[in-house]
């Protein structure tokens, strides 16, 4: 059976996009394959470690177990949307930098991405509350204290972030 | 994964026709959070895909005091723990759906899909359970209500037929002096839980008679697992911590849990009855103080 690809519309990072693709393309696979955003990471693919995390409108989900046609019509946000136009970091980022919150840097930017969702909808989080948001993150190498700080470092900023 | 032919459907009836008219060749998509996954390692490959997540009708919930809790079947895990009507009516519900996966998870996937999927291990359906919960299910044939207890059959398997779709949860509204407890056990905070209940019990008006007792727990059966003699121990007696022993020691062997590489089926059943009763006894504190 021939199957016919289906139109999606969606805008990733603020560009709309208009693309044929086969139904059985997951978000993870448009977004790294076909948009050539390589910063959502594709690794465990089962809904477990949180690496692709990106932003759907404003929900925190797992690219790799969203179908890509289940996000038509709704605005995408991955890392590479995270800092200014001018290259100015976001404050998450620069935290991370500053905190020294990754090493090898793989889960890094589905950390960011649920950190960004956590901290839009609740601007200052307590140590608990950002523990328990960022559950679905894994990290297999430099542990789970550093980013924790770099994220209260930010939650902590009287004006919060946008 | 293998391709399937994509249906997106806007309301009930779109989808109730559709999936009548493919029956075994198709599946219903929700959040497809278990769903994805279970396509991409081919366990099941479906030439129809009917994705029911854009039927803005079944995205609801309201309350009623006389009729209680009504729930479209699409309310994502994080609507539900979020809600400022759950949180005062049946807190254990938010409560319970704080550790359900992850954020991610809980924001795109939904309550009738996590059901449909069949889970023994996963906790909404005890807790519903324990809240006495009924589902409303629809096909182009009919529109039937049934006990979400008798929903379940086995691991991954429920009574939902090839063209049926679940639309509604139901809860009854809460009633005086009951208390309704989720306890897990798990090895580390966010990992796979090797046990967890969800227990409720209503006191008579001397708060210290068992009216009427409920006792759920997930992944210790193939199904989300009712255990109905330790409950009933409980009915119409004063309760007490020996009383309470003696249920949580018959809901235990009342179990039957699998071995698995996160618990072996004895561990398993020696949790079970240290939470229950812990749960016991928080549910009759609870029911006291209502």
């Amino acid at each position: 059976m021939e199957i016919a690809k289906k139109i999606l519309k969606v805008k990733v990072n603020g560009r709309p996009y208009e693309l044929l693709i086969k139904p059985k393309t997951t978000l993870l696979q448009l977004l790294r394959n076909d948009l050539g955003l390589t910063g959502v990471k594709q690794a465990c693919m089962d809904n477990s470690c949180g690496a692709c995390t990106v932003i759907v409108d404003q929900m925190a989900v797992k690219a790799c177990s969203v179908l890509a046609l289940q996000v038509n019509g709704r605005e995408v946000t991955t890392v590479e949307g995270l800092a200014s136009r001018d290259g100015k970091l976001h404050p998450l980022q620069q935290a991370f930098l500053d905190y020294h919150a990754f090493q090898c840097g793989f889960c890094t930017p589905g950390k960011l991405m649920s950190a960004k969702a956590m901290l839009d909808e609740n601007p200052h989080p307590n140590e608990e509350e950002i523990r328990r948001d960022m559950e679905g993150n894994l990290c297999r190498c430099t542990g789970y204290t550093q980013y924790i700080d770099a994220i209260k470092a930010v939650a902590q900023k009287k004006e919060g972030v946008k | 994964m293998r391709d399937f032919e994509y249906l997106p459907t806007k309301t009930i009836q779109e989808a109730c026709s559709l999936i009548s008219q493919y029956k075994d060749e198709g599946k219903v998509l929700a959040g497809g959070q278990s769903l994805i996954t279970l396509l991409r390692q081919k366990l099941i490959s479906p030439s129809y895909l009917i994705d029911i997540k854009g039927v803005s009708e079944l995205d609801y919930l309201t309350f009623d005091e006389k009729k209680g809790l009504r729930m479209g079947a699409l309310t994502t895990h994080r609507a539900i723990e979020k809600s400022s009507l759950i949180q005062s009516k049946y807190p254990v519900l938010s409560e319970m759906e704080k550790s359900v996966a992850s954020v991610q998870t809980r924001n795109w996937g939904t309550i009738g899909g996590n059901l449909c999927s069949g889970d023994p291990i996963g906790d909404p359906a005890p807790s519903l359970i324990a809240l006495n919960a009924k589902l409303k299910i629809v096909s182009s044939r009919e529109e039937k209500t049934i006990p979400l207890e008798e929903f379940f059959t086995d691991y991954f398997t429920t009574i939902l037929e090839p063209d049926e779709i679940l639309t509604e949860i139901q809860l009854p509204p809460p009633v005086a002096y009951t208390g309704v407890v989720y306890m897990k056990f798990s090895t580390i905070e966010a990992g796979i839980k090797i046990v967890s209940t969800s227990t409720s019990m209503i006191l008579a008006s001397d708060k210290q008679t068992c009216k009427d007792a409920r006792i759920v727990m997930s992944a210790v059966a193939p199904v989300p697992f009712n255990a109905k003699k330790a409950g009933e121990l409980l009915i119409g007696k004063k309760i007490n911590d020996d009383l309470i022993a003696e249920a949580a020691q018959l809901a235990s062997e009342e179990t039957n849990p699998t071995s698995d590489v996160h618990a072996s089926a004895e561990f398993r059943r020696e949790i079970a009855k240290v939470l229950v009763r812990r749960a016991v006894k928080e549910a009759f504190e609870k029911a006291k103080r209502t």
